[in-house]
């Protein structure tokens, strides 16, 4: 970046955008510099990304790089793959993460386990973008996070940005790794006009060149009395909970992870060992998943950090509804969220 | 240029070609003709001498290195069988009986095309030229095999080869489609081959895969090795129609059936998909009518074959041998030769492997991300 890019930069600072255009911004300045990223899935054509991740990217770069696909998601997420072997670096988007059955052989088996077999002698740089959560009635096929089910299987990095700078910064880290690389959006962080959006939504985002470190949390807002390590929409509720929360002089910290592999354990444990107290939200599945491992990180170092027991503020092990007052039962909701923190402070 | 070749039209070609030999029970898929689009010259009906051996080598040293395989493999899995046990621990899958098929296609290609084969690889890795010595070695689970001990013989990478191959059934031809697609994007005329056995046909994979390779025109020649066994499902018990080759005719390329195990059928379809797929004119789908000559894997007693009684006769390699020396083409000192040259290099790369060095288990943890080599 030359001096005037930067001065640009520092004058442009004060730019906001929503995340879906903080996202596609990380993809075009990527394209532009390098033509071997291509960006392949359902509707990422003309429709622009049924969430609004590719909007202007055909017109852009045309039909040759921002590439329709028929509905084969084992067939065009493998062809990623095998381009990615072979020097590209592509990017693919599954529409829904709920729809990893039809495909999951080639993320699981063939793109996280292709560099490992290949003893390191083959790279597989390719970024599996995915639209994840739910919160307006999709019924329980089209609303999972499954964040935990990806981070569970060796072999790929999982990323999942909270608010737009991170969009973009993450994505660029992304396209740039010679991992693959799963980037999971959530859809209430994105700023859709169609749908309820945060406030946090549409925010600054750094004009030019914009790296966000793959692994490196972000202390959220800082506080000494309890600690709420979280992810994705679920950070932007637990900030609303914890300025709720000041006015009563309970002091709460809040932790974006912003990718679960790798995980920054270290952030999670220099948090736990300022307030020694912890609140994981997390809107995937209960059991067998990322909240567990949040609290596996800290017990496994030393119980002793904790001064009260753990609360998990999650979606309950229950295929989630499409009845709105049964889905907001499931969710991981400000009250929800507010109550575990009372709980464990009180 | 017409849609004339038809299904028959090959079928009478192999039966004119293998009327010395043509002892197989197998059975023609007459039900139905196979759609064949293919806008093609006459194939050449000779080939010449060279091709002929070389044909034959490569037959020879892939079955060379499986038979020596089959021995080390054996070797030390006692008392009893123990899967588990020895120096090439695991399952071992062997392609002796289906070298027709890859030498055949490999013949066409170059180090710069690319190939996806299946749990069964070693004759396409042996025909591709695949290193044989980091081969062997990764067959060995040593730290100089071709992934460091890392994947074992059904997870071969050898990138100087664009080689590849993956355990799970049909999924190999998703990402012969993006090796394609790269190709095709660079500008240059490579291509990529992608195997899979008859059971593989009834994935969802093969199909998403044909429909994609044909839509967008990508260079991809689809192999189907038809041995007639899934495991020990037979094919008739599998699926619906007798030719996969049909199939193709579902997403407008053409589809060929290759019968009775012929290497020079194989050669001469696998030319003409080869030629169309560099002329970008989009994939071919071939099926060849080929020999488990063995169990699924080593330990498997196979007691649901019905048609291991008269297998030696189907030997591809005999039965091709003596074509050759009826040709004239081979003799005594050629097979000699031939023989002699695949032992020595096979048991090069049986001692490398075995001179190599174990990983060690400290190790574990390298090579899943990429930084972590640096």
């Amino acid at each position: 970046m030359t001096s005037t890019d930067t001065t640009q930069a520092t004058q442009q600072a004060r730019r906001r955008l929503n995340t879906s255009k903080a996202m596609v911004e990380a993809i075009t300045q990527e394209m532009e510099r390098d033509d071997s990223i291509v960006y392949l899935g359902e509707d990422v054509g003309e429709y622009g990304g049924i969430f609004s991740s590719t909007t202007g990217l055909l017109e852009r770069f045309g039909k040759d790089r921002i590439i329709d696909t028929p509905i084969s998601e084992t067939a065009f997420i493998g062809l990623g793959i095998g381009a990615a072997t072979e020097g590209m670096r592509p990017i693919v988007e599954l529409m829904f993460a709920d729809f990893l059955g039809v495909c999951l052989d080639q993320i699981y088996n063939h793109m996280a386990k292709i560099h490992y077999f290949s003893g390191g002698n083959v790279k597989v740089p390719m970024v599996l973008t995915t639209a994840v959560g739910g919160g307006y009635s999709d019924g329980g096929q089209h609303s999972q996070t499954l964040w935990g089910t990806f981070a569970h299987l060796p072999g790929m990095k999982v990323v999942v940005p909270s608010n737009p700078a991170d969009a973009k910064g993450l994505m660029t880290s992304a396209i740039r790794d010679d991992n693959p690389v799963v980037y999971m959006f959530h859809k209430g962080i994105m700023g859709l006009p169609w749908m309820a959006k945060n406030k946090r939504s549409i925010d600054i985002v750094p004009e030019g060149e914009h790296l966000v470190p793959i692994g490196k949390a972000r202390v959220a807002r800082e506080g000494s009395d309890a600690t709420i390590v979280t992810l994705s929409l679920s950070v932007h509720h637990s900030l609303d909970v914890a300025e709720a929360l000041a006015g009563e002089g309970i002091d709460v910290e809040v932790i974006d992870l912003r990718s679960l592999v790798p995980l920054d354990r270290e952030a999670i444990l220099d948090s736990v060992r300022k307030t020694g107290r912890l609140i994981v939200v997390d809107e995937d599945y209960l059991s067998f998943g990322v909240s567990g491992e949040v609290v596996a990180t800290v017990t496994d170092v030393d119980p002793g950090l904790l001064k009260a027991p753990v609360k998990r503020v999650t979606m309950p092990d229950v295929p989630i509804p499409y009845a709105h007052d049964l889905e907001y039962a499931a969710l991981p909701t400000r009250d929800r969220i507010e109550a575990a923190v009372r709980e464990v402070v009180s | 240029m017409g849609a004339a070749m038809t299904e028959s039209t090959h079928a009478s070609e192999s039966t004119t070609e293998c009327t010395t030999t043509s002892t197989t029970t197998r059975s023609a898929p007459a039900d139905a003709p196979v759609p064949d689009t293919r806008e093609t010259s006459a194939p050449g009906r000779d080939l010449s001498d060279d091709t002929r051996l070389g044909l034959y080598s490569t037959m020879v040293l892939s079955r060379t290195y499986e038979e020596a395989i089959l021995r080390e493999y054996h070797a030390d899995k006692g008392p009893g069988f123990d899967i588990g046990k020895g120096l090439i621990p695991g399952e071992m899958h062997l392609s002796a009986g289906q070298e027709p098929v890859a030498a055949g296609v490999c013949a066409h290609l170059t180090a710069e095309d690319a190939v996806t084969a299946t749990h069964r690889p070693h004759h396409f890795a042996v025909a591709h030229g695949v290193d044989m010595k980091k081969m062997t070695a990764e067959i060995f689970g040593r730290t100089t095999g071709l992934g460091r001990g890392r994947g074992g013989h059904m997870h071969l990478f050898d990138p100087d080869v664009h080689f590849s191959c993956s355990g799970i059934v049909a999924e190999g031809y998703p990402p012969a489609l993006g090796m394609a697609f790269a190709f095709k994007r660079r500008g240059t005329d490579a291509i990529a081959v992608a195997v899979a056995g008859e059971g593989a046909a009834n994935q969802g994979a093969f199909h998403e895969s044909l429909n994609l390779a044909a839509l967008w025109k990508l260079p991809v020649v689809f192999i189907v090795e038809d041995n007639e066994w899934g495991i020990s499902v037979a094919r008739t018990a599998s699926t619906a129609v007798s030719s996969n080759a049909v199939r193709a005719a579902g997403y407008g390329i053409p589809g060929e059936r290759i019968e009775d195990n012929d290497v020079e059928a194989v050669y001469q379809a696998a030319g003409r998909a080869v030629e169309r797929a560099r002329a970008g004119e989009g994939p071919s789908l071939i099926e060849v009518a080929t020999l488990r000559l063995w169990g699924h894997f080593e330990g498997d007693a196979q007691g649901y074959r019905t048609d291991l009684d008269d297998i030696t006769a189907l030997d591809p390699i005999p039965r091709y041998e003596s074509r050759l020396r009826e040709a004239g083409v081979l003799d005594d000192a050629a097979v000699d030769s031939a023989r002699e040259r695949a032992v020595t290099q096979v048991e090069e790369a049986i001692d490398f492997a075995k001179d190599s060095d174990i990983p060690d288990p400290a190790d574990l943890m390298k090579y899943i991300f990429a930084e972590e080599e640096r």
